[in-house]
C-alpha cells in the first residue's frame, strides 16, 4: 500500500511559504487594516449584523456587486449610516466599479484588493481555488482569468525560480504562457538570479481531455470527492460516516496518515487495508496487557496519543468507505461502471444508449443522466442525430424545459454535439480551400471545427493506446500502469499526453495526435538551457491544468512519477469532478 | 608662518573668522537689490528677482521684469511681468518658481521661466488682499502660507496637492503682527506670530499663546523671528536688543544674547557649516553682521540625494552631463540613464520647429528599446504640447500594447485603444476601453466595433446578461443571433415573466426565434412547454395544488398520485410519452402509493416494456416480498436468476442457473450462498460446474 517513491525521486519544494503569503495578508486585511471581527457569508439576504463597518470580501462578480448594493441601500432607505468596504480577490475589475456607481453606491464603498491566487491544499498541490474558471472560459469565452493564472506563474517563477522547460496544449494554455512571459520580461532581472527549483512546466487546458473528467471515478480520493465534495482540501462527513449525531469537518491531506496511505488506491483496496490496519492497532492497543507500571507510563505518555490519532482517523475512514459501498451499490454502480467502460472502448453503443435512456426515463439524478449523455457524445464524436434528438427529448421531458437552455450550453463548449456528417464538412473544406487565398481558407475552417468540435476521441485512444489489452484479471493491487485509476479499463487521456511529451521533451511524433486534438496551433515547447538546473528539479513537474482537474488525474501522474523517479506538482484552477463540470454548465431556475 | 594666518579677523574674544571669495556673479545688475524682490531656491538652485515690482503705470519700460539666474549668477530667463502686483516669490522644492499676487493668485514657472500653471488661495484671501506670504518647506512638499488684510491667516502645507487651510482668528488682533513665521510640528504646519509683549501659535484648530522658557523680562515686542531649516530651533530678536534661542516646540532654551542693538535687524537666520553641529544664528542690519553661536548639538544635514542631483541637472537641461555622472557611478539603467533620455525626449517633444517625423525618429534612434523607459509617457508629453499626430508615432514603439491605452484613449482614437487592449490580454482595460466607447458611439457603431472583436463581444455580453438585459437582445438582434435570441427569451419566460400570459408570450417569442435560426428541434420543444404550461395552469385550476413548472414527468406523476389515471393517461398521449418512460413512471408512482392492486392491474394491461425486473425490484424497495414473488415467477429467463435472488429464493436461483448452465450466473448465486440453509445448494452448484467440466 502507498507506494514509496524511488530512493532518488526529489524533494518537493516548500510550498507553505505560499500559505503563509496569503494568510498574514488577510489578517492584515481583515483584523489590522479594517478591525474584522466576524466574517458572514455572502448571500442575497439582508446583514444582521450590527457594527458600524461591513466589510466584503469578495470575487469581483457583479452578482456581488448587485448583491452590496441591494444591502447598502436598504440601509440607506432605513436611514443607517455605516462604513462599507469591499475587498476583491484576487483583484478589481473595472466592470464592478461600474456596477456600483450604476447602483448609486461608488461613493459609499471603498475598495481595496487582495492579490491572493495560489492556495496550498496539499504538499503537492495548488489550486487557484477559481472553480467559476471553467465556465467562465469554456462557456462565455471570457478570457479575464488569463490574466490572474499569469500572475499565479509569475508569483510561482519569482519565489521558486524560473522554469527551464515548458510545453502546453491549448488556446488558454498558450495565452497565459505567453502573457506570463510578458510579465518576466517587464520585471526582468528578479528570477534571473534565482536557481531554477522546478525543472518542467506542463499547461493543459480541460478541454484538450473532458473524457477523463466525466468517468466515474474509483480510487478513494477521487471517490470521497464524488461521494461528499472536497471542498477547499476538506470534507463535511455527516453523521452516517461518523457514527455519532454530528457531522465533522476533517482536513484531507498528506499529514492524515491514514489517508496519505489510500487516497491514491483503488477503491476494491482499500477496505481490506483499512481492516487489516484495524487489526494491527488492536494489536498494539493489545501489548498493554503484559506491561508492567513502567512499561505503561511510558506506553501512555509515549504511544497512546499517536494510537488514539490513529483509531480516530481509522474510524472516520473506515464509515466513509461503508458510506460509499452502501450508496454505490444501492444505484447499481457496476452497471454504470460497466456501461462508461463500454462508452470508452466504443463497443455495444446501441445497449449504451439504452441505459442512458432509461437512466433518464427513471429520473435517477438530472446531473447523472447529463454526464452519460457527454461521455457518449464525446466517445463517438458526438450523438447520431436521432438519438441527439430523442435523448434530449427524454431528458427536457423529465427534468424541466429549462434544460433546452443546458442543452444549447454543452453544445457550444463542444460536451454534446450531433454527430456532422464528416465527408461533407471536409468536402466542403477542401472545396473552399480551392476557392480562397490560405489564410481565408484557414479562417473558415476555423469558423467551421468551432461549429463542429469534433473530439476525435476513438482515434486518439488508438493512438495514444489508452485502452490497455488486458490479459486476464487486471490486479487493481498491484497497478501496472495509469489505467488502474480507471480499475483497469482506461488510460486517462490527459495524464498520457503529459507523460508521452516528457519522454521526448517535445512534442516531437505527437503530431498526429495534436492534430486530432484540432490544437496545432496551441501546442508549444520552450527550453531555455540552465547549467544551474540540478538532475533533481529536472525531475520535478509542475502540471498546471487550466479549467480544473481531477483526483484521479492527480493519484494517475502521482502514480507515473513513482514509476519514472519523478515527482509532479499540481497547479489547478480548481480541482473538479464530473459533477462539478456538469453543474457549470447547467442552467437552472434561479 | 604668518601668511596663513593674514585673512584671519579677530570675531569677539576668542574667535576668528576669514573672508574669501568662492566665485564672483556673474550678473550685471543694474537695480539696487533692495529694490527687488529676491528669491533663492534652496540647495543652491536658482534666484529669482523681480525688478520693480511695486510699480503700477502701465507703460513698458517700468513694468515689473521677471530674471532667473543660476546660482552664480548666468541669465536663465527673462520675462516682462503682465500679470497682477507681486506680494512674494519662492521656490518650490521642485525649483518651480512660485510667485504670490496681491490678489490670492498663484503663479508657478519652470527655472526657463516657462509659465506652468497657477492657484488661487480662495476667496477670502482674494477679497481682503495679501498682505504678506511665505514660502516654505516641509517633508510633504512646498507650502504657501498668507497674511491677509483681515489679519488672517490662510496656508496651505503642500502645493502639490493643493488644500487650503484657513487658520483660527487671533483675538484681539488689529494690526499686522510684528513679526511671524512657520513652523512645522508633528507634520502638521503652524503659524508662530508676536503681537507685542505675546506670542501665538496657530494651528488650524486653535489658536494658543505662548511663552519662551527663561526670556528675559521687560519685552515690549518681538521684532524679528527666525526659525530653522529643519523647524527645529527657533530665534526671536526683541526690542530690547535681546537673542533668544532655543527650540521650535518653545520647551527648551539653548542660549541668549544681549546684543545691545535696538534698531530691528533687517534679516536674521540659521545657518551652520555642512556635517558641524555648531549652529548660530546670523543677524544682519543695514551695515552690520552678528553671529551668535549655541552649545553643540546631535544632528545633521540630510545630504541632497544623488536621484536629487539628476534631478537638478535635467531641470537645467544638462542631458549629457547628467548622463554622464549615471555613468561615472554606474547607476542601473532603469534609474540613470533610462530615465535621463526619457526626460530629454520630453523635452525634445516640445521643438516645434522640428518635424514630427524627424522628432519620433530621433528619440527612437538614442532611446531604442533601453529598458526602463516608457514610451507612452513621452508620447503623453507629445499629446500635452498639442502634437497628436507625433503621440501616435511614439505610441508605436512602446512594446506594452495596454501602456498605450489610456493615451489613445484621452486623444479619442478609442478603437484604436480597443485593439491594443485586446492585445494586451488584459481584459479589464479592455472592459475599460469598451465603456469608453459605448459612450462615445452611436449604438450602431458601437455594436459594428464589437462585431469584429469577438473577445471584447464576448465581454460585453457577459456584462449585459447581468446588467443590461436589454442592451443583450439588441446585440443578439444585430447579429441577427436567432439561436441566442431564443435563449434569451426562454431564459425570460421564467426569470423575468410572472404572468403565464407572459411567459407563453415569451416562449412564443423564443420559438419564433428558434424557427428562424433553423432549430426545429427547440422550436418544437419550446411549443410543446407552451401547451404544458398552459395545460398545468388548467390543472391548477381544476383540481387544485401545485403543478406549474413541473416537469412533464412530474407532472403526471403528480397526477397520478392524485388519484387523476384518465388526466394522466389523456397527458401521455397529449404529449406523446414514449411507452417506456410511462411504464416505469407507473410503476414508481403506484408502488409510492403502496397501490398494490392497481399495480398488479397495470402489469397486466399489456406486456410490460421494461420487462418485470423493475416490478420485483420496486416491489423489494417497498420491503413487499409477497408481491415482488409475484412479478419475478412474470420475469423473462435472462433476468431469471437476478429475480430469484432479490426475492431471496437461492434454491431456486441455482435451478435456473444449472439449467441456464452460464457459469457467470452459477457465480452470481454462489456468492449469494452465505445462509446456513444456502450449504446444499453451494453443494449442488458446485457438481454442475464439476459435471460441465467433465463435458
Amino acid at each position: 500500500m502507498a507506494f514509496p517513491h524511488r530512493p532518488d525521486a526529489p524533494e518537493l519544494p516548500d510550498f507553505s511559504m505560499l500559505k503563509r503569503l496569503a494568510r498574514d495578508q488577510l489578517i492584515y486585511l481583515l483584523e489590522q487594516q479594517h478591525e474584522v471581527d466576524k466574517l458572514y457569508k455572502v448571500e442575497n439576504k439582508p446583514a444582521l449584523s450590527s457594527s458600524e463597518q461591513l466589510c466584503f470580501l469578495v470575487r469581483p462578480r457583479i452578482k456581488n456587486m448587485r448583491y452590496i448594493a441591494n444591502l447598502v441601500n436598504a440601509d440607506k432607505l432605513a436611514g443607517r449610516t455605516r462604513k462599507y468596504k469591499v475587498i476583491f480577490s484576487p483583484q478589481k475589475f473595472y466592470a464592478c466599479e461600474m456596477v456600483l456607481e450604476e447602483e448609486g453606491i461608488y461613493g459609499d464603498v471603498s475598495c481595496d484588493e487582495w492579490a491572493f491566487s495560489l492556495l496550498p491544499l496539499d504538499v503537492d498541490l495548488l489550486s487557484m481555488e477559481l472553480p467559476e474558471f471553467f465556465r467562465d472560459y469554456f462557456l462565455e469565452g471570457d478570457q479575464r482569468w488569463i490574466n490572474t493564472v499569469a500572475q499565479a506563474l509569475h508569483l510561482l517563477s519569482t519565489l521558486y525560480g524560473s522554469f527551464p522547460n515548458c510545453y502546453g496544449i491549448g488556446r488558454c494554455a498558450k495565452m497565459s504562457y505567453e502573457l506570463w512571459r510578458k510579465l518576466e520580461e517587464e520585471e526582468d532581472g528578479e528570477t534571473k538570479g534565482r536557481r531554477p527549483e522546478i525543472g518542467h512546466i506542463f499547461l493543459l487546458d480541460r478541454d484538450m481531455d473532458f473524457v477523463t473528467a466525466l468517468c466515474s471515478q474509483v480510487v478513494y480520493e477521487g471517490l470521497v470527492d464524488d461521494t461528499f465534495r472536497i471542498k477547499c482540501g476538506s470534507v463535511d462527513f455527516g453523521p452516517e460516516v461518523t457514527s455519532s449525531d454530528k457531522s465533522l469537518k476533517v482536513l484531507l491531506n498528506a499529514e492524515d496518515k491514514v489517508f496519505n496511505e489510500i487516497r491514491n488506491e483503488h477503491f476494491s483496496n482499500v477496505f481490506g487495508f483499512l481492516s487489516q490496519k484495524a487489526r494491527n492497532l488492536q494489536a498494539q492497543y493489545d501489548r498493554r496487557r503484559g506491561m508492567d507500571i513502567k512499561q505503561m507510563k511510558n506506553f501512555v505518555s509515549q504511544e497512546l496519543k499517536g494510537l488514539k490519532q490513529e483509531h480516530r482517523l481509522l474510524s472516520l475512514h473506515i464509515g466513509a468507505c461503508e458510506s460509499i459501498m452502501k450508496k454505490k451499490t444501492k444505484q447499481d454502480f457496476q452497471e454504470l461502471i460497466k456501461t462508461e467502460h463500454a462508452l470508452l472502448e466504443g463497443f455495444n453503443i446501441r445497449e449504451s444508449t439504452s441505459y442512458i435512456e432509461e437512466h433518464i426515463d427513471r429520473q435517477v439524478s438530472p446531473i447523472e443522466s447529463l454526464r452519460l449523455m457527454c461521455l457518449l457524445s464525446i466517445t463517438e464524436n458526438g450523438l447520431i442525430p436521432k438519438d441527439y434528438r430523442s435523448l434530449k427529448t427524454q431528458y427536457l421531458q423529465s427534468y424541466g424545459p429549462e434544460h433546452l437552455l443546458t442543452f444549447s450550453n454543452l453544445r457550444r463548449a463542444g460536451l454534446l454535439t450531433e454527430q456532422a456528417p464528416g465527408d461533407t464538412l471536409t468536402a466542403v473544406e477542401s472545396k473552399v480551400s480551392k476557392l480562397v487565398t490560405d489564410k481565408a481558407a484557414g479562417k473558415i475552417t476555423d469558423a467551421f471545427s468551432s461549429l463542429a468540435k469534433r473530439s476525435n476521441f476513438r482515434a486518439i485512444s488508438k493512438k495514444l493506446n489508452l485502452i490497455p489489452r488486458v490479459d486476464g484479471e487486471y490486479d487493481l493491487k498491484v497497478p501496472r500502469d495509469m489505467a488502474y485509476v480507471f480499475s483497469g479499463a482506461y488510460v486517462p487521456l490527459s495524464c498520457r499526453i503529459i507523460e508521452q511529451v516528457l519522454e521526448r521533451r517535445s512534442w516531437q511524433g505527437l503530431d498526429e495526435v495534436v492534430r486530432l486534438l484540432n490544437c496545432s496551433e496551441f501546442a508549444f515547447t520552450d527550453m531555455t538551457k540552465d547549467d544551474r538546473a540540478s538532475s533533481e528539479s529536472l525531475r520535478l513537474i509542475l502540471v498546471v491544468f487550466l479549467g480544473g482537474c481531477t483526483f484521479s488525474e492527480i493519484s494517475a501522474l502521482r502514480f507515473l512519477g513513482r514509476e519514472k523517479g519523478y515527482r509532479f506538482i499540481f497547479l489547478t484552477t480548481a480541482v473538479t469532478n464530473s459533477a462539478r463540470l456538469m453543474e457549470a454548465m447547467s442552467e437552472v431556475k434561479a | 608662518m604668518d601668511c596663513y594666518t593674514a585673512n584671519w579677523n579677530p570675531l569677539g574674544d576668542s574667535a576668528f573668522y576669514r573672508k574669501y571669495e568662492l566665485y564672483s556673479m556673474d550678473w550685471d545688475l543694474k537695480e539696487e537689490l533692495r529694490d527687488c524682490l529676491v528669491a533663492a531656491a534652496p540647495y543652491g538652485g536658482p534666484i529669482a528677482l523681480l525688478r520693480n515690482p511695486w510699480r503700477k503705470e502701465k507703460a513698458a519700460s517700468v513694468r515689473p521684469v521677471l530674471d532667473i539666474y543660476s546660482a552664480s549668477g548666468m541669465p536663465l530667463a527673462s520675462l516682462l511681468w503682465k500679470s497682477g502686483p507681486v506680494v512674494s516669490l519662492g521656490w518650490s522644492a521642485e525649483e518651480e518658481l512660485l510667485c504670490v499676487q496681491e490678489d490670492g493668485a498663484v503663479l508657478v514657472y519652470g527655472l526657463h521661466g516657462d509659465f506652468r500653471r497657477h492657484f488661487s488661495m480662495g476667496n477670502e484671501v482674494l477679497q481682503n488682499r495679501v498682505l504678506d506670504a511665505r514660502i516654505f518647506h516641509t517633508e510633504f512638499g512646498s507650502g504657501v502660507a498668507i497674511l491677509t488684510g483681515a489679519h488672517r491667516f490662510t496656508l496651505s502645507a503642500n502645493v502639490g496637492d493643493l488644500k487650503l487651510r484657513r487658520m483660527p482668528e487671533v483675538p484681539g488682533l488689529q494690526s499686522a503682527p510684528s513679526c511671524w513665521t512657520t513652523l512645522c510640528q508633528d507634520r502638521v504646519a503652524h503659524i508662530l506670530l508676536a503681537v507685542g509683549p505675546d506670542l501665538y501659535l496657530l494651528d488650524h484648530a486653535a489658536c494658543s499663546a505662548v511663552t519662551p522658557p527663561g526670556l528675559a523680562p521687560g519685552v515690549s515686542s518681538f521684532l524679528q523671528m527666525a526659525v530653522s531649516f529643519t523647524y527645529r530651533h527657533l530665534a526671536l530678536f526683541t526690542d530690547t536688543g535681546y537673542i533668544w534661542m532655543g527650540t521650535a516646540s518653545l520647551k527648551e532654551k539653548l542660549c541668549e544674547f544681549n546684543c545691545n542693538i535696538r534698531a530691528p535687524p533687517k534679516q536674521m537666520v540659521w545657518c551652520s557649516r555642512p556635517r558641524s553641529k555648531e549652529r548660530a544664528v546670523v543677524v544682519a542690519w543695514e551695515r552690520r553682521l552678528m553671529v551668535v553661536g549655541d552649545a553643540p548639538e546631535s544632528i545633521q544635514y540630510k545630504q541632497l540625494t544623488i536621484q536629487v542631483l539628476l534631478d537638478r541637472l535635467v531641470l537645467r537641461r544638462l542631458y549629457p552631463l547628467a548622463i554622464q555622472i549615471c555613468e561615472y557611478l554606474r547607476l542601473p539603467e532603469v534609474q540613470g540613464v533610462s530615465r535621463i533620455l526619457a526626460h530629454w525626449a520630453c523635452y525634445k517633444v516640445q521643438q516645434k520647429d522640428v518635424s514630427d517625423e524627424d522628432v519620433a525618429r530621433a528619440i527612437n534612434q538614442k532611446l531604442g528599446d533601453t529598458p526602463g523607459v516608457s514610451y507612452s509617457d513621452i508620447a503623453a508629453r507629445a499629446y500635452g504640447c498639442g502634437r497628436t499626430e507625433l503621440a501616435i508615432k511614439l505610441l508605436e514603439y512602446e512594446p506594452r500594447s495596454g501602456e498605450q491605452v489610456p493615451l489613445l484613449l484621452k486623444m479619442k482614437r478609442s478603437k484604436l485603444a480597443l485593439s491594443k487592449a485586446i492585445e494586451s490580454g488584459d481584459t479589464d482595460l479592455v472592459f475599460t476601453v469598451l465603456l469608453h466607447l459605448k459612450n462615445e458611439l452611436n449604438r450602431g457603431d458601437f455594436f459594428m466595433t464589437l462585431r469584429n472583436q469577438p473577445m471584447a463581444l464576448s465581454l460585453y455580453r457577459q456584462f449585459c446578461k447581468h446588467q443590461e438585459l436589454e442592451t443583450l437582445k439588441d446585440l443578439y438582434n444585430q447579429d441577427d443571433n436567432h439561436q441566442e435570441l431564443g435563449s434569451f427569451h426562454i431564459r425570460a419566460s421564467y426569470a423575468t415573466e410572472e404572468r403565464i400570459e407572459g411567459r407563453v408570450a415569451a416562449l412564443q417569442t423564443a420559438a419564433d426565434a428558434f424557427y428562424k435560426a433553423k432549430n426545429e428541434f427547440a422550436a418544437k420543444a419550446t411549443e410543446d412547454q407552451m401547451r404544458l404550461l398552459r395545460l398545468q395552469r388548467r390543472l391548477e385550476d381544476e383540481l387544485g395544488g401545485q403543478f406549474l413548472d413541473l416537469s412533464l414527468h412530474d407532472t403526471v406523476t403528480t397526477l397520478i398520485l392524485g388519484g387523476h389515471n384518465k388526466r394522466a393517461e389523456q397527458l401521455a398521449r397529449d404529449f406523446r410519452i414514449p411507452d417506456k418512460r410511462l411504464w416505469w413512471l407507473k410503476l414508481t408512482a403506484l408502488a409510492d402509493l403502496e397501490d398494490w392492486e392497481e399495480l398488479e392491474k397495470f402489469s397486466k394491461s399489456k406486456k410490460s416494456p421494461i420487462g418485470y425486473l423493475p416490478f420485483v425490484e420496486i416491489c423489494m424497495k417497498q420491503h413487499n416480498k409477497y408481491e415482488a414473488k409475484k412479478y419475478a415467477s412474470r420475469v423473462g429467463p435472462e433476468q431469471k436468476v437476478k429475480a430469484l435472488l432479490l426475492v431471496g429464493d437461492v434454491a431456486q436461483a441455482a435451478d435456473v442457473a444449472i439449467e441456464h448452465r452460464n457459469e457467470a450466473e452459477l457465480s452470481l448465486v454462489l456468492s449469494h450462498c452465505t445462509g446456513a440453509t444456502d450449504g446444499a445448494t453451494a453443494d449442488k452448484i458446485q457438481r454442475a460446474r464439476a459435471q460441465a467440466q467433465k463435458k
